[in-house]
């Protein structure tokens, strides 16, 4: 398929419906509007459903209802949505909803700013919203890779039955560049059948089902909370993705970096390269791979900080970050 | 001789957990009722709330789906938007839907999603028991408003049906009660009618049921029934307030 000249924020819209979803609840913030300004006269042209909620709460909750029905679903925010959806997000985790959230972070804490930031990664990778729950967490550093990551979402969010959240920013969103839409990331749809409440009829069956969250009895709740850890852990297991850049040396230091920062970062190890510097980058294009002081897949030998950390703690730069 | 008072096929084969003299179980049985006359149990999907009402999916027999305090609306519209055919409907209390969940419902219903809201008003929060509520009465005695419920400083209590059938979008908002077999009647046609509206595609239907709740109110469930139909269905009247064109 050609490429096409796209502003991410449209080609994120663009990409959820290539993946087979056709519904899209939102409310309107900076720097992400676009989305929902795109896909208003989108979805119609593909028989879809578009909905401007009254309030990311209200927005979080539309789409627990669609998900719980058994329909891919997604949305799209900023920073500040986000915090409002987290409470939504916690009850879509623990009732093991598939759905996908987007979040075009802007500067924070509190109403912050609307230019791009990458503070909510904290936010996004320990646990978002009220109790233990987690997310799967892809961050792009191109256009590119965020229609390719909203593509792997939806699969993703039904293969663990948890929501996904693309972890892209003001830059991602606002940036025009050329995209192409891979026909090979379109998924059919897994049957929910077995859990969904999409009618007794609709799934031939005379037994009902039940979405939910309350466990008042503890060893139930306790229960559940070790079936969404062994999930967790799961998706640490099997979802892990990595990338190295110029690390096949005997670099000096290494970077740990995501999201757009990582593309920047790429451009800094080239010029310190040019300079003869060795310096190497690792990069998790999702939120799993790095923990603090844990290790980073595809880099054996470095412990590493979210942000980045010198390779020799007493160096004299001290730490990076 | 066939039967001709059973179970509805909607309800479950359980004990509920409500109290004594609460009126949730007549409500329940009510809806049940309407759902297996109409024939709707196979595609309904119910929303409960937080509050006393929270475990009603243990007591309705087809699919169900739990909501954060005061979401229900929001979770009924994303059913509901994704899948038109499903029969769906949200069984709210008074803390629920006018206090927390106050932007859900106005929005909801401004819209004119086409589903159905069983809004139980007994003027109290009873699971968390027994505060004050936004349609607590005047100088009504709660947890939080032990020297009884001060209008100059909270307001007066909040008239849902009222308020939302000022909204010009939805096409019927009614109140009944349940406290008196004539009542239920009423409130039993009243129900259907709402759920008749849903199927024939029509926009927002709610029904306001007042009720009761001896428990946290402090009365015998035959005070707490003299007291609503003294105190309550005097600010909170009975009757249709919108009906479609």
């Amino acid at each position: 398929m050609a490429k096409v000249l796209m502003k991410g924020n449209e080609a994120i819209g663009e990409a959820a419906i290539r993946a087979g979803c056709l519904n899209y609840f939102a409310y309107p913030i900076t720097p992400q509007s676009e989305v929902a300004e795109y896909l208003v006269r989108r979805m119609p042209e593909v028989g879809g459903v578009f909905l401007q909620g009254e309030s990311e709460v209200a927005v979080g909750y539309m789409i627990f209802g669609a998900a719980g029905a058994g329909e891919r679903v997604f949305t799209t925010s900023s920073s500040p949505g986000i915090s409002l959806m987290s409470e939504a997000i916690s009850y879509i985790a623990a009732a093991q909803c598939p759905a996908v959230f987007v979040n075009i972070m802007r500067g924070g804490p509190g109403l912050g700013g609307i230019l791009p930031s990458q503070a909510d990664y904290l936010q996004a990778t320990k646990g978002i919203g009220h109790g233990d729950c987690r997310l799967l967490v892809m961050a792009p550093a191109s256009v590119q890779e965020a229609v390719e990551m909203v593509m792997k979402a939806f699969p993703l969010a039904e293969k663990y039955r948890n929501p996904v959240m693309i972890l892209g920013d003001g830059l991602i969103g606002q940036m025009m560049e050329p995209v192409e839409f891979p026909d090979h990331l379109k998924t059919e749809a897994t049957n929910k059948d077995a859990w969904a409440t999409n009618g007794m009829d609709h799934r031939n069956s005379k037994t009902r089902n039940l979405v939910k969250s309350l466990f008042l009895d503890p060893v139930q709740l306790n229960d559940n909370n070790l079936v969404l850890k062994a999930k967790y852990d799961r998706m640490r297991a099997e979802e892990v993705m990595s990338e190295s850049y110029h690390t096949d040396c005997d670099y000096k230091g290494l970077i740990v970096s995501y999201g757009t920062m990582s593309r920047v970062c790429r451009t800094a190890v080239d010029m310190l390269k040019a300079e003869g510097i060795d310096v190497g980058m690792v990069r998790p294009p999702d939120g799993f791979s790095v923990s603090r002081k844990g290790r980073c897949r595809g880099s054996d030998e470095a412990v590493v900080h979210p942000c980045a950390e010198h390779r020799d703690e007493h160096g004299p730069d001290g730490r990076g970050c | 001789m066939g039967k001709t008072f059973k179970k509805p096929e909607a309800l479950s084969d359980t004990h509920t957990h409500y109290c004594p003299g609460c009126t949730h179980g007549v409500i329940h049985r009510l809806v049940a009722e309407t759902i297996d006359e109409l024939g709707i149990r196979g595609r309904t999907v119910g929303i409960a709330p937080v509050g006393c009402a929270v475990l009603a999916y243990n007591y309705f027999n087809f699919d169900f789906q739990e909501a954060a305090h005061g979401r229900a609306p929001a979770m009924a519209t994303g059913i509901k938007r994704v899948r038109p055919d499903l029969m769906v409907f949200t069984y709210q209390g008074d803390g629920d839907l006018a206090s927390i969940g106050m932007g859900e419902i106005i929005h909801a219903a401004n819209r004119g999603e086409k589903f159905t809201t069983i809004f139980v008003n007994n003027a109290i929060y009873g699971m968390t028991g027994g505060q004050m509520a936004p349609t607590t009465m005047p100088d009504q005695r709660t947890s939080t408003s032990p020297f009884g419920r001060k209008v100059d400083e909270v307001g007066m209590p909040i008239k849902m049906a009222e308020l939302l059938a000022a909204l010009q979008t939805p096409a019927y908002i009614s109140r009944q009660t349940v406290i008196k077999p004539k009542y239920i009647n009423k409130a039993k046609k009243s129900i259907k009618q709402a759920f008749t509206y849903q199927l024939e595609n029509k926009c927002f239907s709610l029904v306001e049921v007042v009720s009761t709740c001896p428990t946290n109110w402090g009365m015998t469930p035959v005070q707490a029934v003299e007291w609503t139909e003294k105190t309550l269905l005097a600010y909170y009247q009975p009757g249709d307030y919108k009906v479609p064109a």
